[in-house]
C-alpha cells in the first residue's frame, strides 16, 4: 500500500514533471514570441532627424504595445522588437543595411528608408527577399506597378502642394512664387512637381532655378537673390528641419515680407530656436499630432515618444502611423503573414482600422490609387499647418484620394 | 553687387576662424585633424547648453565653448596623437586617428544633444543697410567678434614666446628642439588653440543659424579646400584660402543659376592643384 502509494506519488510526480516540461516552454515561447521589425534610415550626418525620428516612433509604438503585453496576431501575442540600421544617407549602406535585414536577420517588414535614392536602391533587395518596406520617399516608381512591395509612410509633396497652394491663392492672395530647393533628388523633384502645380493654378514663377547643397551652412547667399524678387510665397523643396528655418530668418533679415510653404514636415521647438522672432508664416504639412484633432492614444504616444527620444518631435505626428498600420495589416492577414508578405499584400486593399490617432471617429486605410495605380501608400491624414506666435496651427485639413 | 560684397566678407570672417584653427595643427602636428568640423560643432553645442539649457550669458558660453574644446583637443593631442605618432612613422595612422576621433565626437554629440538643429536666441537683433545691401546686426556682430579674434590669434602666434615658438616648431622641428624649446608642451597647446578657435567658430555660427550633431564633415570639408588653397600649414595662406572660398561662394550663389557654384569650385580647385599642388602661399616639397 505504501510502496503502491509511493509509487503512485512518483507516478504522479513525474508526470507533473513531464507536464511542466512539456507545458513550460509552450507558455514561455507564448509569452516571449517576438516579431521583429526592421528600421533602416538616415541616422548620422544632417539628415539624422528623419531616420531618428522613424527610430524613435517605432520603438515608442513597440514600447506601447509591449507593456500590454505584446501585439495580438491569430491569437498570440507578440512582443514587438526593433531592429534598427543606420545607413547615413548613402545608398551603398542602404543596400547593405537592407541586405542584412531581409537576409541574415530574416526580416519581412522595415519601416525606411527616407530619400528618394536610398529608397530606389533598396528596391531589388526587397524584391528578392520578399520584403515589405515602408519609404518616406516620393518616387513614384516605388509604388507604381510592376512594384508592389512599398508602401509611402507620408504624403507626397506632390499630392499636398495642388491643395496648399490653392489654397493660399484663394484665401491669402498669393500670386508670385519662388522656389528654393535642396540639390538632391528628392529637393529638385519637389521643385519641379511644385513648379508644374503652380503653373496648373496660375501663380507667377518668379525663380526656380535657386538650389543649395545638403551641407550648406549659411543661407544668406542663396536667399539673396530669390527675396530681391520679392515673391508673395517662398517655396522651400524638401527642406530639412534643420534647414527651413535658417532659410526663413535669412530671407525676413533681408527684407521679405511674405509668406513660406514647405511640403516636408517641420518641428515646431528648432524654428522657434532657429528663426525665432521670424518663425512665423510657414505653411507646411504636419502630422496627426495637431492638439486640435489628437486622440488621447496620441497624447499617450507623445508622452512615451518623449520618455523614448528625450524630447517630442512635430515629425513624430505622421511618422506615428508606420508600425501601427503594419501591425494591424499583419493581424488582419494572419500570423502566416509574419514570414510571407503574399497574404500581407492580399490584405491591403480591403484593410481598414479605425484611426487610433485622431479623435474623431475616422477609418484609416491604405489609399494611393489615384497616384500610383494601386493602394501603396498610408492613409495618413493630410493636415497642413502655418506657424504663429511660436505654435503650429491648424491651416487646412484634407485627405488623399482613396 | 554691394549684397554680394557684403555676404562674401561675411563668410569669409567666418571660414577664416575655421581655417586658422586647422592650419595651426597642421603646421605644428604635420595632423590632418579630420575632426575639426566636429570640434566646430561641438563649440556650437556648448554655447547652445550654457545659453538655452543654463541661461547663462552668451559671453559666458563662448568662453566655455573655447575652453572646453580647447581642452578636448589638448586631450585628444597628450592622449591620442603623441602616441601614435611616438610609436609609428606612418602618417596614415594619425589621419585614421583623426577619422576616429571625428566619429566618437560626432556620435558622442548625438547622444548628448540629440538629432536636432540648435540655435540660441539672437544676441541682438536689426538689420543694417549698406547701399543696397542688408547686413543684419547678429551678422554685423560674428563678423567684428571673427576679426577681432583672428587679429588676436595672429598677434599671439607672431608676437609672444609661445606664439614664436609654435611658428617655429612649424618651420623647422629638428631646429627649434635644439633650441630647448619644450615641443610637447608646444604641440599641446598648438593642438588645444587650434581646437579652440573651431569651438569659438562654432559657437559664434550658432547664434546665425544653428548647429547639429552632423555639421561637422561639411566644416571640415571647407577647412580642407581653405588651406589647399592657401596651402597648408601657411597661417596667412588659410586666411587667403577663406577670403576666397567665401567670395566664390557668395559670387557664384548670386551669379550662376542653379546648383553649378560648388561644382565650379571643386573644378577650379582641381585645375589649380594641377598647377601649384602646394597651394597659393605654400612652399613646394623640397
Amino acid at each position: 500500500m505504501v510502496n503502491a502509494s509511493r509509487r503512485s506519488v512518483l507516478k504522479g510526480a513525474g508526470a507533473l514533471a513531464l507536464a511542466t516540461t512539456l507545458s513550460t516552454p509552450s507558455i514561455v515561447r507564448a509569452q516571449e514570441k517576438a516579431l521583429r521589425i526592421g528600421q533602416l534610415g538616415v541616422m548620422s550626418g544632417p539628415e539624422a532627424s528623419w531616420g531618428l525620428v522613424n527610430k524613435y516612433s517605432a520603438l515608442a509604438t513597440a514600447e506601447m504595445w509591449n507593456d500590454k503585453g505584446g501585439y495580438e496576431i491569430g491569437g498570440t501575442k507578440y512582443k514587438i522588437e526593433i531592429v534598427s540600421v543606420d545607413d547615413r544617407n548613402d545608398p551603398k549602406l542602404t543596400v547593405s543595411g537592407a541586405e542584412r535585414l531581409t537576409g541574415s536577420e530574416n526580416i519581412r517588414y522595415f519601416i525606411g528608408p527616407n530619400t528618394d535614392t536610398t529608397a530606389t536602391s533598396v528596391r531589388p533587395i526587397a524584391e528578392k527577399n520578399n520584403a515589405i518596406y515602408f519609404p518616406y520617399a516620393f518616387a513614384r516608381s516605388l509604388y507604381t506597378k510592376p512594384a508592389e512591395n512599398a508602401i509611402l509612410g507620408m504624403i507626397a509633396s506632390y499630392q499636398v502642394a495642388p491643395i496648399m497652394y490653392q489654397q493660399l491663392k484663394e484665401q491669402r492672395g498669393v500670386k508670385t512664387i519662388g522656389f528654393v530647393a535642396r540639390n538632391d533628388s528628392d529637393g529638385l523633384l519637389q521643385r519641379d512637381e511644385g513648379v508644374k502645380v503652380a503653373q496648373t493654378l496660375g501663380l507667377e514663377i518668379v525663380s526656380s532655378s535657386d538650389t543649395y547643397e545638403p551641407t550648406i551652412t549659411d543661407f544668406f547667399p542663396v536667399m539673396s537673390n530669390l527675396v530681391s524678387l520679392a515673391p508673395d510665397l517662398i517655396v522651400l523643396s524638401s527642406a530639412a528641419p534643420a534647414h527651413a528655418p535658417q532659410m526663413m530668418r535669412v530671407a525676413r533679415e533681408l527684407g521679405f515680407q511674405g509668406l513660406f510653404a514647405c511640403e516636408a514636415a517641420q518641428d515646431i521647438k528648432i524654428i522657434n530656436e532657429v528663426a525665432g522672432e521670424y518663425g512665423d508664416g510657414l505653411i507646411s504639412i504636419g502630422g496627426a499630432s495637431t492638439p486640435e484633432i489628437r486622440s488621447p492614444y496620441m497624447e499617450e504616444f507623445i508622452a512615451r515618444y518623449t520618455k523614448v527620444a528625450g524630447e517630442w518631435n512635430d515629425e513624430a505626428g505622421t511618422k506615428a502611423y508606420a508600425l501601427e498600420i503594419l501591425l494591424a495589416t499583419l493581424a488582419a492577414a494572419g500570423p502566416e503573414a509574419i514570414d510571407d508578405i503574399a497574404p500581407f499584400k492580399a490584405a491591403i486593399d480591403g484593410f481598414s482600422m479605425k484611426n487610433p490617432f485622431l479623435k474623431e471617429e475616422s477609418q484609416l486605410t491604405y489609399v494611393g490609387t489615384g497616384d500610383f495605380g494601386q493602394k501603396r501608400q498610408i492613409g495618413v491624414p493630410m493636415v497642413i499647418t502655418e506657424t504663429k506666435g511660436g505654435a503650429f496651427t491648424t491651416f487646412a485639413i484634407s485627405s488623399v484620394a482613396s | 553687387m554691394e549684397q554680394i560684397l557684403v555676404n562674401g566678407t561675411i563668410l569669409a570672417a567666418n571660414y577664416a576662424l575655421i581655417a586658422l584653427g586647422i592650419t595651426l595643427i597642421f603646421s605644428i602636428m604635420n595632423v590632418l585633424n579630420f575632426a575639426h568640423g566636429q570640434m566646430f560643432m561641438l563649440g556650437g553645442l556648448i554655447v547652445y547648453y550654457v545659453c538655452v539649457v543654463l541661461h547663462l550669458p552668451y559671453a559666458l558660453a563662448l568662453i566655455a565653448a573655447v575652453v572646453i574644446v580647447g581642452l578636448i583637443g589638448m586631450l585628444f593631442e597628450d592622449v591620442f596623437f603623441q602616441r601614435v605618432m611616438r610609436i609609428s612613422n606612418r602618417e596614415e595612422n594619425t589621419m585614421l586617428l583623426a577619422v576616429g576621433t571625428s566619429l566618437l565626437l560626432e556620435n558622442a554629440a548625438l547622444s548628448l544633444f540629440g538629432e536636432k538643429q540648435r540655435a540660441i536666441p539672437p544676441i541682438v537683433s536689426g538689420v543694417y543697410r549698406i547701399g543696397n545691401a542688408f547686413l543684419p546686426a547678429s551678422r554685423a556682430l560674428v563678423l567684428v567678434l571673427s576679426l577681432v579674434l583672428i587679429a588676436a590669434v595672429l598677434v599671439f602666434v607672431n608676437y609672444t614666446k609661445t606664439g614664436r615658438a609654435m611658428r617655429a616648431l612649424a618651420q623647422d622641428r629638428t631646429a627649434t628642439l635644439l633650441m630647448g624649446v619644450d615641443a610637447k608642451r608646444i604641440s599641446t597647446l598648438g593642438f588645444g588653440l587650434g581646437a579652440a578657435l573651431a569651438g569659438v567658430a562654432g559657437g559664434l555660427l550658432i547664434s546665425i543659424s544653428g548647429v547639429n550633431a552632423g555639421i561637422g564633415t561639411a566644416i571640415s570639408t571647407k577647412a580642407f579646400i581653405m588651406i589647399m588653397i592657401g596651402g597648408a600649414g601657411v597661417i596667412s595662406g588659410s586666411l587667403l584660402g577663406a577670403v576666397v572660398l567665401g567670395f566664390a561662394e557668395a559670387i557664384g550663389y548670386a551669379l550662376i543659376p542653379g546648383s553649378v557654384t560648388y561644382l565650379l569650385i571643386f573644378v577650379a580647385l582641381i585645375v589649380f592643384l594641377l598647377f601649384r599642388p602646394q597651394g597659393i602661399m605654400g612652399k613646394p616639397a623640397a
